[in-house]
């Protein structure tokens, strides 16, 4: 099946599919719930320990739904994605109702990506039934490894098979599937990444995502370390990557963001948007929104999120606003993580004239392309990224 | 006019922390010049630095009124010295302005390496001493053992030594009749053309030089047209005074009293400490005996990280040595470091002052090359080169003879760890002198060691042998030969000059590999392999390499939280601001210090 798309560049990893992002209107909702929290997850969660079952989930879901009532209408949006937490522990008559709450307030454009997360423990056809029914053609799930023993150590609670079934199910109902991989956890060998990558590209996924485990502070994995246990080595991390990237052809999976491969025409939308400066509205605890300029986050706490809403009140943590020149040195090193790279610019101008860009040019790690500045080496993306927020105003 | 038989100017020489400057304080309080409520630990250190390494850095003269039980009321200067070993200079210009001082030493420590070596510039001198034991309150102390010990270094009685604390106040009020009972009264002529020693001098940005001095003959009053010898300088007094220890103002000083004078110049190099100020009209004939200027021992590079602020670094030690006239610095260029100075100081205490003091004052990022001496490069064509930084030492080729500092070394230490002691001495290219034992406990050992060997930590080592009860004191001897050699340090082929040394022969191959395995430590791994090499002229002696990095990624970028990642960005963009680049490596700044110390 493919997403019928009037105007889809060719390539995913083309400048002309990254410019177009920019304009692209996406929403992100936020659904936190987790059977247990992985040990090196940072992210808003609310576990079943901590509540986050029953008739909290039901509270939650009417405050997300007021919440998008609350903001000023965004559409017609291009792409709405669903991530937490897990979403798929919702039913799929909650998921209908936010979706619906979305339609209703901001407008859904025919052909607009509707993607959720989902744990592979919670798939069953039925379900995924439900959900294409409900409008989502997109459903990414939380593999991490097909290594039983990995998927233990990272705090998973499905297997390897589960993952497989799961994944071959959903190819043959949704438009898009994805799947997220884990690569460099301690103890992982190379052979056993090289199996993942394996079974992981034989499912013939259309998209596929990437990344090396990181040590979030304040998460049971930095803690673990900080008490002598092994951190995650970036050489082994690095090796990984590779390996990945070089077998990602095979299966026609194009590279188009430092972690991240699709088909043709199965980019995930709402991600580009976001790396290129695109503006979105965002719901739930911890959730960010880009609007008329301006980045405004929510409360992670979910008591306080509740109070907020039952008030009448948009639950804000904060926001920033950037000024022009602010703002292109975050369009540039947000946007270098695109192979596509981004438009120099005044700002990319002046650091490929300076002490920097020469030194980078000069180590390869990334080239000029047309009007635009590459990076050669994704490995090395952060450092580029550095270098270009070092030049002065 | 004041009458010199009620006066009395005196200082306090003692070993760090056996409690001079409570003592100080104590004699202050006692004789009410500060209230029980102004009195703040140790008044007379006046800076923030001072206060926190427990030490006295500047000497600073406090008038005294002090009322004696016979009814007469005696002016007493208290003239306070450093402690450290480093600036024995200071001790021996404070000290001619008095005609006594108060030897003290702690009941609990016993006489120590320092105590010793200014005891014996006060007794040269001609001061007349009076030996005091404090802190008797303390269990540990044995004032009778001590007090022996120290009758025996000054050449009394037992008897004559005074027991106080200074904590308690007991023995306050004896050692404040015996200050006016056995220290000579100065005996300047009053009639006579004035004649006044500036035994020292700082500078104050409201009031210019300000300099300390003390009046031997004549007198000299506000507004007075006064010369100083030195420089012929011809001013007019602004202001004199007293400081008890604030500033008093005066309308004058007479001979024999001590105090401070205003003239509002403000270029530090007219006033010269150890000259003579007389009148402008019949100046007095004969200057008094002044000073020598104090030698540099050691010697390191200071170099700015931030290019741009090499001006604020001149004005720095240009400001600095306004009241230090012992720091001595010229221009030095660096390939690795760029513009900055080589500075010399009377040693490594006096250099870690300075540094801290530009750093916190004067707000400068700096980085410091390895503390290094002076040495005389003979070369073969003849003629003779002073290197005072590695980079001035001719290839070997070129060379005869080089010729390194050695210093005379006093260490006392418990007998106990003799055998220690002798063991770290040997290791540093030491002579052995002689040994004396002050006591069956106590052992005094005389060396011979290369300054170069004493730059490096000597001091920590012999107390962390000794668990801290040794004490040293050095003197500068004389030149000799010996076989050294520089040691270069390559990054990415590349000399770095900041990382040079000149080292013994026989410990270049142990330092080369040292220093290139510590930089492999130290610098951050780049985006391309990095060689790190120590050579000796073309001959590489050790290699590491630093691999280049693989990954610097951030896997995720957080969703939409692109401020998040943004904001991690800068923050790591800050974190590498301490980064110099040399040539084409990046290196933090805290491998140029880190690297030189590495016996830390």
């Amino acid at each position: 099946m493919s997403l019928n798309l009037s105007s889809s560049p060719a390539s995913p990893d083309s400048p002309g599919l990254a410019d177009a992002a920019a304009f692209w209107k996406s929403a992100y909702v936020h659904l936190p719930f987790c059977a247990e929290r992985c040990p090196y997850c940072d992210f808003a969660v609310v576990t079943v320990d901590e509540g986050g079952t029953g008739s909290m989930v039901d509270r939650y879901v009417d405050a997300v739904i007021a919440e998008i009532a609350m903001e000023e209408p965004f559409g017609p949006l291009d792409a709405v994605n669903l991530g937490g937490g897990t979403p798929s522990r919702l039913t799929s008559a909650q998921l209908r109702q936010i979706v619906d709450a979305l339609d209703e307030h901001h407008g859904i454009a025919n052909g607009a990506e509707m993607s959720l997360e989902a744990n592979p423990e919670d798939w069953t056809v039925n379900f995924g039934k439900a959900l294409v029914a409900a409008g989502f053609n997109r459903i990414s799930f939380g593999v991490q490894s097909f290594d039983e023993d990995v998927l233990r150590s990272l705090g998973r609670n499905h297997s390897a098979d589960q993952a497989e079934v799961a994944a071959r199910e959903a190819i043959g109902q949704f438009v898009t599937v994805n799947l997220d991989l884990i690569y460099g956890t301690p103890g992982e060998s190379m052979a056993s990444w090289e199996a993942t990558v394996d079974r992981a590209l034989g499912l013939e996924p259309e998209h596929l995502s990437a990344y090396a485990l990181t040590v979030e502070r304040g998460t049971d994995l930095s803690r673990a370390i900080s008490a002598g246990a092994t951190a995650p080595d970036p050489d082994d991390q690095a090796d990984k990557y590779e390996h990945l990237a070089e077998r990602a052809p095979e299966v026609r999976l194009v590279r188009y963001e430092v972690s991240n491969w699709c088909r043709p025409g199965h980019h995930c939308r709402y991600n580009l948007s976001t790396w290129t400066m695109g503006e979105f509205i965002a719901f739930g605890i911890g959730a960010n929104d880009h609007r008329n300029g301006r980045r405004s986050r929510n409360v992670r706490r979910l008591d306080a999120y509740l109070e907020g809403i039952d008030a009448g009140e948009r639950p804000r943590a904060g926001s920033e606003r950037l000024d022009e020149a602010e703002a292109e040195r975050e369009r540039l090193a947000i946007g270098l993580r695109l192979t596509a790279g981004v438009v120099a610019g005044e700002h990319g101008e002046r650091f490929l004239d300076g002490p920097e860009g020469a030194r980078h040019l000069q180590a390869g790690t990334l080239a000029r392309q047309g009007d635009r500045i590459v990076v050669l080496r994704p490995l090395l993306t952060d450092a580029v990224a550095r270098a270009t927020l070092s030049v002065p105003n | 006019m004041a009458d010199q038989s009620r006066i009395r100017n005196f200082s306090i020489i003692a070993h760090i922390d056996h409690g001079k400057s409570t003592l100080a304080d104590r004699l202050l309080e006692r004789t009410g010049a500060i209230s029980e409520r102004d009195m703040r630990d140790q008044v007379l250190d006046e800076m923030d630095l001072e206060r926190e390494r427990g030490i006295t850095i500047k000497a600073n003269a406090v008038r005294i009124d002090y009322e004696h039980p016979s009814g007469d009321t005696y002016e007493l200067n208290l003239i306070d010295t450093p402690g450290h070993v480093d600036f024995s200079y200071e001790v021996s210009r404070s000290l001619q302005a008095c005609e006594g001082a108060l030897l003290v030493v702690d009941a609990s420590q016993g006489v120590e390496a320092q105590t010793l070596a200014n005891a014996y510039v006060a007794i040269e001198e001609g001061l007349e001493i009076i030996p005091v034991v404090n802190k008797i309150d303390l269990p540990a102390a044995d004032p009778v053992a001590v007090a022996a010990e120290l009758a025996a270094v000054v050449g009394g009685s037992p008897g004559e030594v005074l027991h106080v604390s200074a904590k308690t106040g007991e023995g306050i009020d004896e050692l404040l009749e015996s200050i006016v009972a056995r220290l000579p009264p100065p005996d300047g002529d009053p009639n006579a053309s004035l004649r006044a020693l500036v035994f020292d001098s700082y500078y104050d940005t409201y009031r210019g030089v300000v300099s300390h001095i003390r009046i031997v003959d004549g007198s000299v009053a506000e507004r007075d047209a006064i010369r100083f010898m030195a420089t012929g300088l011809d001013v007019e007094t602004d202001e004199l005074g007293v400081r008890r220890p604030k500033m008093e103002p005066m309308p004058g000083l007479d001979a024999g009293q001590v105090g401070y004078l205003i003239t509002g110049v403000k270029e530090i190099d007219l006033i010269r400490v150890g000259d003579t100020v007389t009148r402008a009209e019949a100046p007095a004939g004969e200057s008094l005996p002044g000073y020598d200027e104090p030698k540099p021992m050691v010697f390191a590079g200071l170099f700015p990280t931030d290019g741009d602020d090499f001006e604020r670094l001149r004005e720095a030690l240009e400001k600095l040595r306004l009241n230090d006239s012992s720091l001595v610095y010229q221009p030095e260029t660096s390939r690795a470091l760029g513009f900055g100075f080589r500075a010399g100081f009377l040693g490594l205490l006096h250099m870690d002052i300075v540094r801290e003091r530009l750093e916190r004052e004067y707000d400068l990022d700096l980085i410091t090359t390895a503390p290094s001496v002076a040495y005389v490069a003979n070369k073969a064509d003849g003629t003779t080169l002073a290197v005072r930084s590695p980079q001035d030492l001719p290839p070997p080729g070129e060379l005869d003879t080089v010729e390194e500092p050695v210093v005379e070394v006093m260490i006392i230490t418990p007998s106990e760890y003799i055998g220690t002691v002798m063991e770290l001495v040997q290791q540093r290219r030491g002579e052995m002198g002689d040994m004396t034992y002050l006591t069956p406990e106590r052992a005094e050992l005389h060396y011979r060691l290369p300054l170069a060997e004493m730059v490096m930590d000597f001091f920590d080592q012999l107390k962390s042998r000794t668990k801290g009860y040794a004490s040293l004191d050095y003197e500068p001897a004389e030149y000799q030969a010996s076989d050294l050699v520089r040691v270069d340090i390559l990054l990415n082929g590349q000399p770095v000059d900041a990382f040079s040394t000149i080292v013994h022969r026989d410990k270049a191959y142990v330092y080369g590999k040292a220093m290139v395995e510590r930089l492999k430590e130290l610098i951050p791994r780049q985006l391309f392999d990095v060689p790190v090499q120590a050579a000796i002229g073309s001959r590489i002696i050790s290699r590491e390499t630093i691999k280049a990095k693989r990954k610097d990624v951030t896997a995720k970028c957080y969703g939409g939280d692109i401020t998040r990642k943004r904001k991690l960005l800068e923050r790591q963009k800050e974190g590498k601001k301490r980064m110099k680049m040399v040539g084409t490596v990046e290196v933090p700044q805290e491998a140029f210090v880190a690297a030189l110390r590495l016996n830390e």
